[in-house]
């Protein structure tokens, strides 16, 4: 039986697909055979983020009304085995959608992988709701300001209360929350929210802190999930998230400003 | 001084009658505030006459069933900036029923006569003098019993809460206090017939006592709410601000003046 994760935010914009694409990745590389299904019906994006947006023939919808196969729809990674890809529809809107078709899809998968992603729309419409109902897990990417913590609280509500375990009275899904574009240096000024005030407000377990860098805008141009880079601070931040994930204890890093991390650990040490 | 042989022949100091009086009718079909603004601008503009100081019957009977709860807060400082004065709702779902309630805005029945008929019934199961004798020694009694009748007292029932309270969430301990062990987050609403305790930072808005226990309080252990309100009397974020935020404090009335102090003295 495979575990359903969705990754969902409310707020758009604030890095669930480069999350997915980075976090289906991670599972891959761990040797879990993994699936990521983009629910953005209509906005198709995870295709472009994996560089598989040429090979796309049939889509998410597709499947749903029973105009082609799952393994017609399903993408392979290039990169790594154990990875697949099923798109969006770019073509219809979220109404395509269906609860039946979505769990008749995700039953199949359960078959034969390990880990099925599922990237959830902005909002909290169809789309959203569809993409977290039969949820095990979710991953909340929220980013260090009030109006993203507000939408990911919002979401987190959705979550106990509209899901399949909510409504079922199951045990409630497990949740994470993966702070995403933190900058130290603007924490340290006073413009943005730091670690703990979010975890404050948010109240949910702490998965993993991914530096704001340079390198994810690159690596979503260049089609290239960003934890491929491991000289980059966000490839080895979502690397630790995987790891936490799967159950190992790894102190959270890039907390502090680039510059001074070192000379404030050893001041800090000693003043501890 | 007045003594009992003076009253003995005098009637009640008021007496409540069946009535049909004509209101001009809101009938929302959806809520905006935008859109409400405008329209009731634009609509105030036309006929400035018509809309000074005028009462007025919010109708939800053509709003959605699904439509999530209105602030009615919110839509009757609107209405009041342009002279028009909201004093019940008519038709709409429990929870808008309840949401207005909070609101100060009663709902009026489908047949205003059948509660009629029933609030005269109660008063007469109660034995309060309908004309003649003042039972001065009776007073104390009568007074509790007139509460028991029109106030729905809570109960010793408790509904406690021990997950955060999500934004966009609603929470009613009908009849009974409401206890969250966990935090209340901003655009959180949590209700209650009796007392409010949060142990987690409240940041939300908390209303107790809503149908009209005026003993009913708020406590909290981090202050950082967006309204608290007790029977109807409230405060809003901006003068909750002043002298205890963020502190442990607890709401209660004094009169009708909602007052807050800190938790421990």
């Amino acid at each position: 039986m495979a575990k359903i994760i969705v990754i969902t935010s409310g707020k758009g914009g604030v890095g669930k697909t480069t999350t997915s694409a980075s976090f289906a990745t991670g599972l891959a590389q761990r040797g879990y055979k993994t699936v990521v299904i983009d629910f953005d019906v209509g906005l198709r994006n995870l295709d472009l983020l994996m560089n598989c947006e040429r090979r796309v023939v049939y889509d998410f919808i597709n499947v749903i009304k029973n105009e082609a196969t799952l393994n017609q729809a399903l993408i392979k990674d290039k990169r790594i085995d154990n990875l697949y890809i099923l798109p969006a529809s770019q073509t219809r809107d979220k109404d395509a959608l269906t609860k039946e078709g979505v769990e008749k899809i995700l039953q199949e998968l359960s078959a034969t992988y390990d880990y099925i992603l599922c990237d959830s729309p902005a909002g909290i419409e169809k789309g959203a709701l569809l993409a977290l109902y039969f949820a095990d897990e979710a991953i909340i990417v929220t980013n260090p300001e009030v109006s993203s913590v507000r939408d990911s609280d919002r979401i987190l509500g959705i979550l106990q209360s509209k899901s399949k375990r909510a409504e079922l009275g199951k045990e409630p899904i497990k949740e994470h929350l993966l702070l995403t574009r933190y900058a130290p240096d603007r924490v340290e000024r006073g413009e943005m929210l730091s670690v703990e005030d979010v975890r404050d407000i948010l109240s949910i377990p702490l998965l993993g802190i991914i530096p704001e860098s340079t390198s994810v805008l690159s690596a979503s141009n260049e089609g290239c999930p960003v934890i491929w880079d491991q000289s980059s601070t966000a490839g080895l931040a979502y690397k630790d998230a995987i790891n936490r994930f799967l159950g190992e204890t790894i102190e959270h890093r890039f907390l502090l400003p680039e510059k001074k991390s070192f000379l404030r650990r050893m001041f800090g040490g000693l003043g501890a | 001084m007045i003594t009992e042989d003076t009253l003995t022949i005098v009637e009640p100091c008021f007496q409540l009658k069946g009535s049909r009086l004509p209101f001009t009718l809101l009938e929302l079909y959806y809520y905006d505030y935008a859109e409400f603004n405008q329209r009731l601008e634009t609509l105030v503009k036309q006929a400035p006459g018509f809309f000074r100081e005028t009462p007025l019957v919010i109708s939800l009977e053509k709003l959605d069933s699904q439509h999530p709860p209105i602030d009615f807060i919110e839509l009757t400082e609107i209405c009041r900036a342009y002279g028009v004065h909201p004093i019940a709702i008519k038709g709409g779902s429990d929870t808008q029923q309840l949401t207005a309630l909070v609101a100060g805005l009663p709902s009026i029945p489908a047949n205003p006569t059948q509660k009629l008929a029933k609030l005269n019934f109660d008063l007469v199961n109660n034995e309060l003098p309908r004309s003649g004798a003042r039972p001065a020694p009776r007073q104390d009694a009568t007074r509790s019993e007139l509460d028991g009748a029109n106030i729905k007292r809570p109960t010793l029932a408790t509904k406690l809460i021990t997950k955060p309270v999500r934004s966009g969430q609603q929470i009613y301990a009908a009849n009974a206090d409401l206890v969250v062990l966990a935090p209340v987050s901003a655009g959180a609403e949590i209700l209650a017939d009796g007392n409010i305790h949060v142990y987690g930072t409240l940041r939300g808005r908390a209303l107790a006592g809503i149908k009209g226990n005026t003993d009913a309080r708020i406590f909290c252990q981090c202050l950082e709410a967006e309204l608290l309100s007790i029977a109807g009397r409230y405060k809003l974020n901006d003068d909750l601000r002043d002298a205890h935020w963020q502190m442990p404090i607890q709401a209660y009335l004094v009169g009708t003046q909602l007052r807050i102090s800190p938790l421990v003295e």
